[in-house]
C-alpha cells in the first residue's frame, strides 16, 4: 500500500472541518429584507445532526491519511444530508419563532460544506465509468426532487420565497426554456449550413469564424442595446412583426443577440466534426454512386454528429447562463429574480434565481452527457 | 469493354495523362503498373469520373461515360482503394449492402448476396457480419472493402493499390481470392499497382505507365521477354529478369511424361519460380508434377527451366 496521503480528499475535509467549526451553518432574519443573526453548525437543533456532520469531516481527514481511495460515501452523505439538516434545523427554529414573517437562510459555513461535499464527489468520480458517474449524479438528483417533494426543505428561506412566487417561478422557468431552446434552434439552423460552407470552401470559413469571433468579444449587454434601435425600427415599419411580439425590448433581440453568440462554437463544432470524417470514407462513398447530398447524410453528418453533440453541449450551458441577462431587456426568464433580487435587497430571490439557472445548466449538461453516452457506444 | 480514346488530363500545365488509348476486353484482368506519380491512379479514377478528362473520350461497351448519370455510371462499377474507407458508423453487412441499397434492392436479396460475398471473400465463419469495422484486423477490412465493392455484381471493378498497406502474407491471400473471383464472376478488373511482382503475377495483360503515357501493353512474358525499351527493361526485370520469368511460367506449361515416384512433388499450378526453390530445397534435379488431387501428371527436369517455351 502506498504511504502518500490523498491531497484532494485531505484539502476538501478540512477545509469543511473548517466551515463546520468557524462558519455560519444558518442565519435567523426577521423578516425576508433585514439580514439575520448567526447561528453555528453546533447552535442548529437537532444537535445530533452537527456531531455527524463534525464526525464525517474527520472521518474524511482520517482516510486521507491512510492514502486510500475513499470518501465516495463521505461525499454523498454531506451533498444530501447537508440540506436536509437544514431544512430539519429551519423547521425546529421557525416552531420556536414568536413571529411568522422569520426567515432561516443558509449562511456561508452551509455553502462551503456543500461546495466541499461536491467538489469531493466530483473528484472522487474522476476516471470512473461514465455510466457510474451518470448513475450517481441522477441518483444525487432523484434524492433531492423526493426530498424537495415531501417537503424537508420547505422551511428554508429559499424555499419560502419560491413557495410565495410560485407562479411567477414557473413561468420565468418556462420562458427560460423557450428563450434557450429558440437560440439553441436557431443557432443550429443558420450554424449547420453556415458551417457546412466554412469547410467546403476554407477562405470563406475564415472570414465566417473572424466574423463570428469579434461579435464574441462585444458584450452581451451592449449587443442588446445595439439590437433595441433597428428592431424598434422594423417593428415600427411592419406591423405584421409587431402583432408576433417582435421589438426592440422583450424575446426577439434576447433571442437574436444570444444566437450571434452561439454561431461561433456551432459553425466551429460543426467544422471540427465534418475535418474529423475520414477523408477514405467519403471517397468510396462518392465512387460507389452516392450523390452529394446521400454523402452528407448518410457518411458525412453520422460522423460528424458526435462532435456537434459535444459542442452543443457547451453551446447550451452558455446559453442557459446568458438568457440570464436577456432580462434586462425585458425578455423575462429566471434572470428577473436575480435582477429585481438585487434590487430589492432581497437575497433570497437572488439565490433562487441564481440557483434554478445553475441547476438548469447542469441539469441540460447531464442530458448531453447522456446523449453523447449513447452515440459513443456505437462504433 | 473499356476503351479509352486519347485521353488527356491537365493539372495546370502539366498534363498527368498524356493523350493516353488503350482497350481493356471484356473479362480482362487488366494490371496499370508504374511508379509514383505515374499517372495511373489518375487514369483509374478517370473512368468512373471521380476525375473529369480534359480531351478525348472514355467509353464503355461503346457509350461514353459522360453520357451515363454520374451516380448510376458509379454504381454500375465496383470501387476499391488502398485505404479502404469503410463507413466505422456501419457494421460490416451494412458497409457491404451499400450500393444495393442505393439501387433499391429487396431486403431478402441484399441479404443473400451479403452471405454469398461473405463465403467468397472468406470472411464466413468469423461472425463479422454485425461487428464494426475497427474490430477488423486490416486484411479482414480490405476483405471487407472487396466484397462491398463486388456487391451490386458490377461488370468492371476498379482497384487502386487495394493491398498496397498489408503484410505480405496477407496480400498473399488477397491476390489469391482476387484471382479466384476473377475466375469464378468473369468481372472485368482493372487494378493499379506500383508493385512489379503483384503486376506479373495477377495481370493478364499489364499496361506499364510513367509520365502520364504507356510504355507497353502486353503480357506478363511479353513485358519480359521483348521490353519496348530500357525502361521498360529496367521496371520489369529489375535486378533479376531472369527470376522475374519463371515467375509468371507455370509448371504445367513444361512438363513433359515420365516418372520419378521417389522424387519430390510440385504443384502443375505452381509458378516455375516454386518448382526451382524446391529443387533447390530438397537437393534434387528432377521433381514430380501432380495436380491439386495429388494424381502425378509427369515430371519437370531442372533443364526445363532453361527452355525459352511460352
Amino acid at each position: 500500500m502506498s504511504t502518500r496521503t490523498d491531497l484532494p480528499l485531505a484539502l476538501l475535509s478540512a477545509v469543511g472541518l473548517l466551515a463546520a467549526t468557524t462558519g455560519t451553518f444558518l442565519e435567523v432574519a426577521p423578516n425576508r429584507l433585514l439580514s439575520g443573526s448567526a447561528l453555528a453548525l453546533w447552535h442548529v437543533p437537532p444537535a445530533m445532526g452537527g456531531w455527524v456532520v463534525l464526525a464525517l469531516w474527520c472521518w474524511g481527514l482520517a482516510c486521507s491519511l491512510l492514502a486510500t481511495k475513499r470518501g465516495l460515501s463521505i461525499a454523498c452523505a454531506l451533498l444530501v444530508g447537508l440540506p436536509l439538516l437544514a431544512g430539519a434545523g429551519a423547521h425546529r427554529l421557525l416552531a420556536d419563532a414568536a413571529v411568522h414573517t422569520t426567515r432561516i437562510q443558509l449562511g456561508a459555513g452551509f455553502w462551503i460544506m456543500w461546495l466541499a461535499a461536491a467538489l469531493l464527489l466530483l473528484d472522487r468520480l474522476r476516471g470512473a465509468r461514465r455510466v457510474v458517474q451518470l448513475a450517481i449524479w441522477t441518483g444525487v438528483v432523484v434524492a433531492f426532487v423526493v426530498a424537495g417533494w415531501s417537503g424537508a426543505f420547505a422551511d428554508l428561506a429559499l424555499v419560502r420565497e419560491y413557495a410565495a412566487q410560485r407562479d411567477v417561478f414557473a413561468t420565468a422557468l418556462r420562458i427560460h426554456l423557450l428563450l434557450t431552446l429558440g437560440t439553441l434552434g436557431l443557432a443550429l439552423a443558420i450554424g449547420l449550413p453556415l458551417g457546412w460552407i466554412a469547410w467546403r470552401r476554407r477562405r470563406a470559413g475564415n472570414g465566417i469564424l473572424g466574423v463570428l469571433s469579434l461579435v464574441q468579444t462585444v458584450p452581451s449587454i451592449a449587443l442588446f442595446a445595439l439590437l433595441i434601435g433597428p428592431l424598434a425600427w422594423l417593428a415600427q415599419h411592419m406591423p405584421s412583426l409587431q402583432a408576433l411580439g417582435f421589438g426592440g425590448t422583450g424575446a426577439a433581440p434576447a433571442v437574436i443577440a444570444l444566437c450571434l453568440y452561439a454561431l461561433l462554437p456551432v459553425v466551429r463544432y460543426t467544422l471540427a466534426g465534418l475535418d474529423g470524417v475520414p477523408r477514405d470514407a467519403v471517397e468510396a462513398a462518392r465512387g460507389m454512386g452516392m450523390t452529394r447530398w446521400q454523402v452528407l447524410a448518410r457518411v458525412q453528418w453520422p460522423l460528424a454528429w458526435p462532435v456537434l453533440l459535444a459542442g452543443l453541449r457547451i453551446v447550451s450551458v452558455q446559453a442557459i447562463g446568458m438568457v440570464a441577462v436577456a432580462a434586462l431587456i425585458g425578455a423575462g426568464g429566471l434572470g428577473r429574480f436575480v435582477f429585481l433580487g438585487v434590487g430589492q435587497g432581497a437575497i433570497d430571490m437572488v439565490l433562487l434565481g441564481t440557483l434554478a439557472i445553475i441547476a438548469l445548466a447542469l441539469l441540460a449538461d447531464l442530458v448531453f452527457q447522456a446523449a453523447l453516452m449513447l452515440t459513443e457506444r456505437r462504433g | 469493354m473499356i476503351e479509352l480514346d486519347h485521353v488527356t488530363r491537365r493539372y495546370g500545365e502539366t498534363a498527368v495523362i498524356d493523350d493516353l488509348s488503350l482497350r481493356i476486353e471484356g473479362g480482362e484482368l487488366f494490371v496499370l503498373v508504374g511508379p509514383s506519380g505515374s499517372g495511373k491512379s489518375t487514369l483509374l479514377r478517370t473512368i468512373n469520373r471521380l476525375i473529369s478528362i480534359d480531351d478525348g473520350a472514355i467509353r464503355i461497351d461503346g457509350r461514353d461515360v459522360r453520357e451515363v448519370p454520374v451516380a448510376s455510371l458509379r454504381r454500375g462499377i465496383g470501387y476499391a482503394i488502398q485505404s479502404v474507407g469503410l463507413f466505422p458508423h456501419r457494421t460490416v453487412a451494412e458497409n457491404i449492402a451499400t450500393v444495393p441499397r442505393l439501387l433499391g434492392w429487396p431486403a431478402a436479396r441484399i441479404r443473400a448476396r451479403v452471405d454469398e460475398l461473405i463465403a467468397m471473400l472468406q470472411l464466413d465463419g468469423e461472425n463479422v457480419l454485425d461487428r464494426y469495422p475497427h474490430a477488423l484486423s486490416g486484411g479482414q477490412q480490405q476483405r471487407v472493402g472487396v466484397a462491398r465493392a463486388l456487391a451490386a455484381e458490377p461488370a468492371i471493378m476498379l482497384m487502386d493499390e487495394p493491398f498496397g498497406a498489408l503484410d505480405p502474407l496477407t496480400r498473399d491471400a488477397l491476390q489469391s481470392s482476387i484471382q479466384a473471383i476473377h475466375a469464378q464472376t468473369g468481372t472485368t478488373i482493372v487494378f493499379v499497382t506500383h508493385d512489379m511482382d503483384e503486376a506479373l503475377r495477377l495481370g493478364e495483360r499489364i499496361g506499364l505507365m510513367e509520365s502520364g503515357r504507356l510504355l507497353q501493353v502486353g503480357t506478363p512474358l511479353e513485358l519480359l521477354r521483348d521490353p519496348a525499351c530500357e525502361r521498360v527493361r529496367a521496371f520489369v526485370g529489375g535486378e533479376n529478369p531472369g527470376l522475374r520469368e519463371l515467375s509468371v511460367r507455370r509448371v504445367r506449361s513444361v512438363l513433359r511424361d515420365g516418372e520419378a515416384s521417389s522424387a519430390p512433388a510440385v504443384d502443375a499450378d505452381a509458378t516455375l519460380q516454386q518448382a526451382l526453390a524446391t529443387m533447390l530445397e530438397h537437393g534434387s534435379d528432377v521433381l514430380r508434377v501432380r495436380d491439386a488431387k495429388g494424381t502425378t501428371l509427369g515430371v519437370l527436369h531442372l533443364t526445363d527451366l532453361l527452355a525459352r517455351k511460352p
